[in-house]
């Protein structure tokens, strides 16, 4: 493991921010920290930085502890989430910083921040001052001011957070190829969970200053361990006491469950339905366009669902009386989360195999 | 329209019409000849009186009185404890606005409590706190004579007083500016191995300039002008520790009326200068803010 977390807690008075987390990373990978706000993974960021000290734990870097070095002897690059540009210096000056408090002869920083700016495709705008660059501008100074000193790892706090939509997402894809070309160890904060999952080759849930799971965005996506990763990824729906669901009736009372748009099928009004026995009526009873598909809201058996719905499908109004079929759900077995399929189906769950 | 109005009201160089319609224009009208009456019966006329006064025996005798000896000396004493007095509120007012906004400490209400009390305590009792504490009957007196130190009667006590009064100065005009920026780029230097000198002449200054300006060339005003305090712990010896204000109030009480004026002139041009000086310390860092930091 190239970065380690070993047992590692902090409080902040009677708040514990983060409790005994453990995880590993090795070399090159691009990792998110994914998770709600005050779930602690800002804290556990700050930690590796050294901007925070751990109250219990260890935190090892190429197998060295780095808990009681000073941030500065870390050989981290650091990215602000409001990008904390020097706002007084130049963009030549921000990305030269590093190299200036470490003495590095006045050639060479010319010739580094030459090559970073290149990199970073902003070669003519070295004389600009921060306030003079588009959000997506200061994003990429105050990348490549942060990879400046060649740090051996590269944390990046909520890195997108403060870009509109549109450029955001063509920064998205610009970030990770610079970090897959660059081969650089790589954290970074969300929220969001889209973010984390078309970014990173590796995911860190956490919750409640705890890592709920941890590992590929697809292992994540299909095989959630917990009620809260079966929730946060993919926009589930949660349904108390599924028993009422048609195929599901074997539930134990009581139990709850998430039920993710792509196992929800709707028959349209009139629709042929393939095998009568496994579906159930339904009421709708919201449409939203999203784009791409629908947004529709369910009414099944007194619970609101949401679903998608594809427009090349039979048109849908609200008030409409449809057939649903639901093909599996993530069943909550106290703190785990379990792929349970319609038992009316022959396939089952079984069928929610996807590679890629 | 009122939002349009007040965007607009806000770029242009003074802020003061925001496009507020008075529904009355008797109450409008009111309003304005009562404040400037009242800046012309308080402010202006006085200030004209003095000046006019100074005059008003003629240059020659305004030069003599102004270049008398005492009056000189006055001069000198009150620039150094002015130099000195802004120079320790200087210090001071960085320290603590860094402390106040960068670190979580204990006693951190108290200190801030602390830095406006000299706005709200009586310059006498400000005096008469150095006299209790260094003077004769004071408890320290016994130590100060020992190792032969004068405090009190004597320049450091003037300095002393003139710092107790002006200290809020710098320190209430950085504490706003630095808590409001935030510690980020800090930190982002911090992280790149820069020291603490690196980060104040970098990072930090190059933010509160022009704060720091303003609140050095308010304290100086202030300082130059302090007359309470000091007062109380001069105990006016002619020459040796009578600052201007102490000065002009002596030849004041002598009946010296017209030299009285002709030396308060002198503080009324330091006083416009400075108050200039401010305005275009003032309207050079606004327009620094507009163009490209930010």
């Amino acid at each position: 493991m190239f970065v380690e977390l070993r047992d590692v807690s902090k409080a902040f008075g009677d708040f514990e921010a983060v409790k005994k987390v453990n995880f590993g990373l090795t070399k090159g990978t691009l990792a998110a920290l994914l998770g709600p706000s005050g779930s602690g993974k800002t804290t556990i960021l700050r930690m590796i930085a050294g901007l925070e000290t751990p109250d219990s734990g260890d935190i090892l870097l190429d197998n060295q502890s780095i808990k009681s070095l000073a941030p500065s002897r870390r050989g981290i690059g650091f990215v602000f989430q409001n990008y904390a540009l020097f706002r007084y210096m130049t963009v030549f000056e921000n990305i030269a910083f590093g190299l200036k408090t470490q003495k590095v002869p006045k050639a060479n920083i010319k010739e580094r921040v030459g090559e970073l700016l290149e990199l970073i495709g902003l070669a003519d705008l070295g004389r600009r001052y921060p306030a003079q660059l588009s959000g997506g501008q200061k994003q990429r100074v105050a990348f490549a001011r942060a990879l400046a000193p060649r740090p051996r790892i590269l944390l990046l706090d909520e890195p997108f957070a403060a870009i509109d939509a549109k450029v955001r997402r063509e920064l998205r894809s610009w970030l990770r190829n610079m970090i897959s070309h660059l081969k650089i160890t790589s954290i970074f904060v969300t929220h969001d969970q889209s973010e984390a999952i078309e970014v990173a080759d590796r995911v860190i849930i956490t919750n409640h200053g705890q890592v709920e799971q941890t590992g590929a965005p697809i292992e994540l996506y299909r095989s959630p361990a917990t009620p809260f990763v079966a929730h946060f990824i993919g926009e589930s729906t949660v349904v108390n006491n599924y028993g009422s669901l048609k195929g599901f009736e074997t539930a134990p009372e009581g139990a709850s469950c998430a039920i993710r748009p792509e196992f929800v099928k709707i028959y349209a009004p009139g629709e042929t339905v393939q095998f009568e026995n496994t579906v159930q009526e339904a009421l709708v009873d919201s449409l939203a366009f999203r784009g791409d598909v629908l947004e529709v809201t369910i009414i099944l058996n007194g619970f609101a669902l949401t679903t998608t719905y594809s427009l090349e499908r039979p048109a849908l109004s609200v008030g409409d009386r449809v057939k649903v079929l639901i093909y599996r759900i993530y069943a909550f077995d106290q703190d785990r989360a379990v792929l349970v399929g319609n038992r009316l189906l022959t396939n089952g769950g079984s069928g929610y195999n996807f590679q890629i | 329209m009122a939002i349009f109005n007040f965007q607009k009201a806000s770029l242009s160089p003074a802020p003061f019409a925001r496009g507020y319609r008075e529904e009355n224009p008797l109450i409008r009208r009111i309003l304005i000849a009562l404040s400037l009456i009242f800046t012309l019966l308080i402010l202006v006329m006085p200030l004209l009186v003095v000046i006019s006064q100074a005059f008003g025996t003629g240059w020659d005798n305004f030069w003599k009185a102004v270049t008398n000896i005492f009056t000189l000396k006055a001069l000198y004493l009150s620039l150094i404890t002015t130099f000195s007095a802004v120079t320790a509120n200087t210090v001071f007012g960085l320290a603590a606005a860094w402390a106040l906004s960068r670190y979580n400490f204990k006693g951190q209400g108290f200190l801030i409590t602390m830095i406006d009390l000299p706005f709200a305590i009586s310059p006498i009792i400000a005096g008469l706190i150095f006299i209790l504490t260094y003077g004769r009957l004071g408890w320290m007196n016994s130590f100060l004579q020992e190792h032969q130190i004068k405090i009190v009667f004597a320049t450091p006590g003037l300095i002393m007083a003139t710092i107790f009064v002006t200290i809020p100065f710098v320190a209430r005009e950085l504490i706003p500016v630095l808590v409001a920026r935030g510690s980020d780029e800090e930190q982002a230097a911090v992280l790149m191995g820069a020291g603490f000198l690196t980060i104040f002449w970098r990072v930090t200054l190059p933010h509160i300039k022009w704060a720091l300006i303003y609140s050095v060339i308010l304290c100086a005003a202030r300082a130059m002008g302090e007359f309470g305090a000091v007062s109380v712990v001069s105990g006016h010896l002619r020459g040796k520790t009578n600052t201007l204000p102490l000065h002009i109030e002596i030849l004041y009480n002598e009946h010296h009326y017209n030299d009285a004026f002709a030396v308060s002139a002198i503080l009324v041009i330091t006083s416009v200068v400075i108050l200039t000086a401010r305005s275009v310390v003032e309207h050079i860092s606004k327009r620094e803010e507009r163009s490209n930091v930010r």
